[in-house]
């Protein structure tokens, strides 16, 4: 009888039961509702075993990737090793390097303890002694020697403060994670992408950008970075390096007010992504920054043609203010 | 090979392929359509599409097991922000476009409106 480990015990399971079904009959509290394959309630993770592939029919490349499926229709052949989705260790880490590289945005560089396996595009959550913790979005390559992270300082944000103003480098702090799927997945080579950012949602799309371009990425790679100013822009020369030596990248800063100039369009980010692609059947999006942006970009680029499963988006929800 | 009419409605039309490739068209509808979008608008876009995929699923006659209950409970909330018979009828009939436009046959089409009307007075919490 095959047998579904998941948390630290082997349960078995009959050949015509679900992963769901015989975690559930062996009084494991698994989420679910539809049990058909179609709600994604009951969203897991496979840690060993193959996983049929009609158990991750309908998923997002991204998630495929890390093993994420369907418990509910997965009728594995042998035995499966799973984890809840989203249950990561915690790991120790220095400060290697801060450098203000733009307005109110500091580079955080960091040594971890041990390798951390991650996709640039994930993010981590940044643990400092004390227990404060804030999630911020990975825009290094994994053969870098460090993580690199962009923090925005918040107005009476603890943490952004103490990265702003107090630490320095060799402080010890630890991370948690990597989490989310908002990063490149190779396969498509030749598929046009579309990565559209606010303040430092630029973080996750510079180590996308970077990513797909490791990977032999062949089609047309398109870059928006908007703010408010033009001071809130940073990074403006690094991409336009990037896009000098790679024809297939373009980079278009994007400024909310301000002047139109050669370099610069002007205009909300929505609007000046849309003027210059307003059909994106075919294409594969990533949208990372504001939250209200984040949801309201989704949506037009879903509505101009890009397909449901094609939009990776990273909303850079703030943390609660806490006194 | 032919569809034969000892498949059921949801093979016919092509089954899980077939959701896959009328959701998006569908949900793209309803989310254009001032009638009934600010039914459909939900933070997370995800959860939408999921839900959308769970209703063709049903009125293509598959695997989704809703019962009367669960459909009236799922849609209390919107009954409540004025959700009425003139919405429905806008669903049904952006389903019916949705499903031409990928090509199904209008026979089939007439099934799925049937099942998408059955569940009227369960949606309708009446």
């Amino acid at each position: 009888m095959p047998g579904i480990t998941f948390e630290g015990r082997t349960y078995p399971r009959e050949q015509s039961e679900s992963v769901l079904d015989a975690l559930l009959r062996n009084g494991v509290q698994a989420p679910h509702s539809c049990k058909a394959g179609s709600c994604g309630s009951c969203l897991m993770r496979a840690e060993q075993g193959v996983v049929p592939a009609r158990a991750q029919a309908g998923l997002k490349d991204s998630w495929r990737s890390q093993g994420y499926f369907l418990a509910c229709v997965c009728h594995p052949d042998g035995d499966l090793a799973i984890s809840k989705v989203g249950s990561d260790a915690e790991l120790g880490a220095t400060l290697a390097d801060l450098r203000l590289i733009g307005a109110g945005v500091m580079r955080v560089r960091l040594h971890c303890d041990a390798a951390l396996s991650f996709r640039p595009g994930q993010y981590v959550t940044l643990v400092r002694e004390g227990g404060l913790a804030r999630s911020y979005s990975i825009a290094s390559l994994p053969e870098e020697s460090a993580i690199e992270l962009h923090v925005r300082r918040v107005e009476g944000g603890q943490m952004s403060t103490w990265l702003h103003e107090t630490a320095s480098v060799g402080d010890r702090v630890s991370v948690i994670g990597p989490s989310g799927e908002c990063f490149y997945v190779p396969g498509k080579e030749d598929q046009p992408l579309l990565l559209v950012g606010t303040g430092t949602g630029l973080a996750p799309l510079y180590g996308i950008l970077r990513d797909a371009l490791r990977h032999g990425h062949r089609g047309p790679i398109h870059l928006f970075h908007g703010a408010l100013h033009r001071g809130g822009l940073y990074l403006t020369e690094e991409l336009r390096r990037i896009a000098d030596r790679y024809s297939h990248v373009e980079y278009t800063p994007a400024v909310l007010n301000g002047t139109a100039e050669d370099d610069l369009a002007v205009g909300a980010i929505d609007d000046v992504v849309l003027r210059r692609f307003p059909k994106l059947a075919g294409w594969r999006g990533y949208v990372c920054g504001d939250p209200a942006l984040v949801k309201l970009l989704r949506k037009k680029l879903f509505l101009s043609g890009m397909g449901s499963r094609e939009i990776y988006a990273d909303a850079f929800v703030p943390a609660a203010q806490t006194s | 090979m032919e569809p034969t009419s000892s498949q059921s409605l949801y093979e016919q039309l092509g089954g899980e392929p077939a959701v896959d490739a009328a959701v998006d068209v569908f949900y793209r509808k309803v989310l254009s359509d001032d009638r009934v979008s600010r039914f459909f608008d939900d933070v997370d876009m995800d959860r939408q599409i999921a839900k959308q995929k769970s209703f063709l699923t049903m009125v293509f006659g598959g695997p989704v097991a809703y019962t009367g209950k669960d459909m009236r409970a799922g849609h209390a909330h919107l009954v409540e922000r004025g959700l009425d018979d003139s919405h429905v009828d806008a669903v049904i009939e952006l389903l019916g476009q949705s499903l031409r436009e990928v090509g199904a046959p209008e026979h089939l089409i007439a099934k799925v409106a049937g099942i998408a009307e059955s569940a009227r007075a369960d949606v309708l919490n009446r």
